[in-house]
């Protein structure tokens, strides 16, 4: 079974303008998104008591809330995964201690409904929440040096400002995603976003190993050309790794239940950007930074090779 | 071009083969254990313990399937749940004839069900975070500061008596923060004194200061000693949470430090939080310090600290006691319930060397003067105790005071269970209970499943032979990871899982890039087998530079704790796992296939023959 038979290089070059625009675009409405409603933060990033509770029968959301209203708590009640389970989030408030509130809330809904379960308890000081975000943007920028410098020692600086400008926009398009729907941003999701980039990168690493590998193939090839065929050398097996990636990931979607939703989310946009930014945007913006044959030959090779050898695809 | 030596087979086999044993405690389940441990610092676990835990089995007629001895206590395996409720009972009532003074804590626990052999080779079923299995956990910050200014009123009282000792005149010693200032009303007497504290205390750097009216010295403490005065005192409350929690009985606890100033506990199985967090926050210290007679005949408590005090009579009283701390909780090391020579109850306590020597001191200069003894329980103290000094005496003492037998126990159970050098407070905090904990692993199981299934059935249609041999060197990329996760013992939470599923479906990525380039070269006219070696020797780049790449984002994801870092550990090992399965395991079944063959016509890998 083969889904590819590319008999002639496709000329990805010629609209590469097209595609940065595209990019850049999604890119500021992605920016846009993000200051305008802001990320919704979970308890683990801004602080506060959740709780997880589990119902017999389906339970009855507006009575929750309304019993809770009633006791003195700010509560958001919500269905969660099914009918019968609700999730009770609840911002943090001075001085009140955690197993207090949780305590006394399974107290409320005890008197109302003697089948509530307590399924989870979360509770988040706020000076944690803060270290979060903290640790959470030293660990994206300590990522994009750290690829960075290794793109510039495989391969060429270019390469590695073209990749991690192309990766960081996937993230950013993966957090304006979060910021219209306003998804949770959950310490998960943060994890799948990091995941992203490294994902992400791997593919343009592929893209770029080809080209470099062209450039010493196909001496009287233009750079254009160049980047064309090792894009159309490597599309089939882009587009069959990233399905198969994205197999597990739906899987992730379908079994992983709530707890895993909004991370395997996260990877499924990843993984539609990650294609679309290796591909179409980190490669132009190489031929843009000015990448030539002369940088990817070293003067010591071993006996020349047909020069046409690597563009019969 | 494409065989292995022997010995490259035999290696790749012994990979797998122990891979494959080390994977294998996870397939036998869990059977209901009870977990006996020592649950005081007397008391040790040894032979005599097992055997009697052993007796009271056989009284109580209960057979037990397995009996562990190691560091942590004795773990005993049964049949059923049922027969281990009831052994608990059996071997609690044995060994803690006194329920109220309990020498064993003895918890309820599951044991991996694996046969012993497992065991021996340190063959155990991965670790599961308590998202997976239920349970409590707490994330305390330790106010350090508070720990240092301690210290600090400490080195400030021992200045006093030191000057004073060495006829070192000075206008008044007061402690600021963290500083210590000293006035002087002379040039030569400062100079005297700062000769002397940077000879004899070596903890303080001094300054000379002058603020107009007096001339002083402003000591502040050295850099390592706040360092060191930090790391004791987070290590003395991690042991006194480690007594506290054996109190809990709970079955394998985790108590640990987590950067410069917190400490995390992990409960797992426990479902009252409530309880947990009134054993773990129990804040109770005790202090003795010099009464102030002055103060107490004239009403002028200035300067002093006033504290309620319970009187033999039954009345309350106030007395108002020094701001100087003779000795305090941490200085303890023993203490009984026991009756003084009036048969009245009593706490016979002892103090370490340090104590007993400034204990001496102090009863010696202070004979036929009051002492109280303060117990700080909740912020709040109490003088429990204010009696005269009668004469001078050591390390051991008794503390006499209107205490009922009751309270004499008790209080001294808190004084053995350590006080806590620094005040805690719980910054975060997570309970999970038992169901959910199921479902998230049936969760996480369904997925990795099904998406693995999906991926060896898409890749053996698409690349046949080579597809097959990619689905076997992924499914060994499992073994080796569930092998590496449960050698290791690293915990496995949900997002763990995640990352098992997510490293699967990227570790598919290599032999992808393999797969395409052998179709590449054998379109290019190579002959099959040297389309192998071409196409494996020209992948190899690729996926090193792009595995790379991806372990610099897990090292970076270390650093976030949480479940980040449970995601990160399973990436980063996944990673590994993933070179080794995707380019060696899958070469040496491809080599098996066809490197041993003289002739080999085509290559199963799909059709290649179009132009």
């Amino acid at each position: 079974m083969e889904f590819f038979k590319i008999r002639r290089t496709i000329p990805f070059m010629r609209h590469a303008l097209i595609f940065n625009v595209i990019s850049l675009i999604t890119f500021l409405a992605a920016v846009f998104f993000l200051v305008h409603s802001g990320l919704n933060y979970s308890i683990e990033f801004t602080g506060g008591t959740l709780i997880e509770v589990g119902y017999q029968d389906a339970a009855k959301v507006d009575a929750i809330r309304q019993a809770l209203e009633k006791a003195g708590y700010k509560a958001e009640a919500q269905n969660f995964g099914s009918s019968r389970e609700v999730l009770i989030r609840m911002h943090l408030e001075a001085n009140q201690s955690s197993s207090d509130v949780a305590q006394k809330v399974m107290g409320v809904l005890k008197q109302q409904d003697a089948s509530a379960e307590l399924r989870r308890v979360e509770f988040v000081g706020p000076q944690v929440g803060r270290e979060l975000v903290d640790l959470g943007l030293v660990a994206l920028l300590v990522t994009a040096v750290g690829i960075v410098c290794y793109l510039w020692l495989r391969f060429e600086w270019r390469f590695g400002i073209s990749g991690i400008i192309a990766n960081l926009h996937d993230v950013v398009i993966i957090l304006g995603f979060f910021a219209f729907f306003q998804w949770e941003f959950s310490l998960p999701v943060l994890a799948a976003v990091l995941a992203v980039l490294g994902y992400s990168v791997n593919e343009s690493v592929v893209v770029f190993d080809r080209v470099r590998e062209n450039f010493r193939k196909m001496r009287k090839a233009s750079t254009p050309e160049v980047i064309d065929s090792a894009i159309t050398g490597v599309i089939s097996r882009t587009i069959i790794t990233h399905g198969c990636t994205q197999m597990m990931v739906t899987t992730m979607l379908i079994f992983g239940g709530q707890a895993l939703h909004y991370f395997a989310l996260a990877l499924t946009i990843g993984i539609c950007f990650g294609i679309y930014s290796s591909v179409l945007v980190a490669s132009p913006l190489v031929m843009w930074l000015g990448a030539r044959r002369e940088q990817y030959i070293k003067p010591a090779r071993k006996g020349p090779r047909d020069e046409h050898e690597g563009a019969v695809v | 071009m494409n065989r292995f030596p022997t010995w490259k087979y035999a290696l790749i086999a012994l990979a797998i083969a122990a891979a494959f044993l080390y994977t294998l405690p996870n397939f036998f389940g869990e059977s209901p254990a009870v977990q006996v441990a020592s649950g005081k610092s007397t008391v040790r676990m040894d032979a005599s313990a097992v055997t009697r835990i052993e007796q009271a089995l056989q009284a109580a007629n209960l057979h037990a399937t397995g009996l562990v001895v190691d560091q942590t206590g004795v773990r005993v395996r049964f049949a059923d749940t049922d027969t281990q409720l009831r052994a608990k009972d059996a071997i609690d009532r044995a060994l803690n004839p006194d329920p109220k003074d309990p020498g064993f804590s003895v918890a309820l626990n599951l044991l991996s069900a694996s046969p012993n052999w497992l065991g021996a080779i340190h063959a155990l079923p991965m670790y599961l975070g308590l998202d997976l299995r239920g349970g409590v956990h707490f994330l305390l910050q330790v106010d350090t500061a508070a720990a240092i200014t301690k210290r600090v009123e400490n080195l400030a009282a021992d200045l006093r008596t030191q000057l004073r000792d060495k006829n070192i005149r000075h206008g008044g010693i007061a402690r600021e923060a963290q500083t210590v200032r000293i006035r002087f009303r002379d040039a030569a007497t400062r100079e005297q004194a700062r000769a002397y504290i940077l000879q004899n205390i070596p903890d303080l750097n001094v300054v000379e200061r002058d603020d107009g009216q007096n001339l002083l010295l402003v000591c502040t403490v050295k850099p390592e000693f706040q360092k060191r005065v930090m790391e004791t005192a987070l290590q003395q409350n991690i042991q006194t949470l480690h007594k506290r929690v054996n109190e809990l009985g709970v079955a394998e606890p985790v108590i640990q430090q987590q950067g410069a100033d917190r400490i995390v506990v992990q409960l797992p199985g426990v479902q009252d939080t409530s309880r947990a967090k009134e054993i773990l926050g129990r804040t109770a210290t005790l202090e003795v310090r010099l009464v102030d007679e002055e103060a107490m005949r004239t009403g002028q408590t200035f300067g002093d600290d006033v504290f309620p005090e319970r009187r033999r009579d039954g009345t309350l009283g106030q007395v108002p006691v020094k701001k100087q701390v003779s000795v305090t909780g941490d200085q303890f090391i023993g203490a009984s319930a026991t009756f003084d020579q009036d048969q009245r109850p009593a706490v016979a306590v002892e103090l370490d060397d340090a104590g007993g020597r400034i204990m001496r001191q102090v009863t010696r200069e202070n004979v036929k003067h009051l002492m109280a003894i303060i117990l700080f329980e909740k912020g709040k103290g109490e003088a429990i105790s204010v009696a005269t000094i009668q004469s001078e005496f050591g390390s051991r003492f008794q503390i006499t005071g209107a205490f009922t037998p009751n309270e004499t126990r008790d209080l001294s159970l808190l004084i053995r269970a350590g006080s806590l050098a620094a005040p805690m407070e719980i910054i975060e905090e997570r309970t999970v209970g038992p169901s959910l904990g199921r479902d998230n692993i049936s969760k996480g199981f369904h997925a990795t499943l099904w998406g693995f299934t999906a991926i060896v059935v898409f890749m053996s249609i698409y690349y046949l032979v080579f597809g097959l041999i990619s689905s076997l060197a992924l499914a060994v990329n499992l073994l080796l990871l569930i092998a590496l996760l449960s050698l290791l013992q690293a915990t496995l939470t949900l997002p763990g899982i995640a990352a098992i599923a997510l490293t699967l479906g990227m570790a598919i990525d290599s032999n992808v890039l393999i797969n395409e380039r052998i179709r590449e070269e054998l379109r290019g006219g190579a002959t099959p087998q040297a389309a192998i070696a071409a196409g494996y020797e020209r992948a190899w780049n690729t996926i090193f530079d792009s595995n790379v790449t991806t372990f610099i984002v897990g090292l970076s994801l270390l650093m976030v704790p949480g479940a980040v870092r449970g995601f990160a550990v399973v990436h980063c090992l996944g990673i590994m796992t993933s070179m080794f399965s995707a380019v060696l395991v899958s070469r040496a079944l491809v080599n098996l296939t066809y490197g041993h063959r003289r002739r080999v016509a085509s290559l199963a890998i799909g059709n290649t023959t179009w132009k």
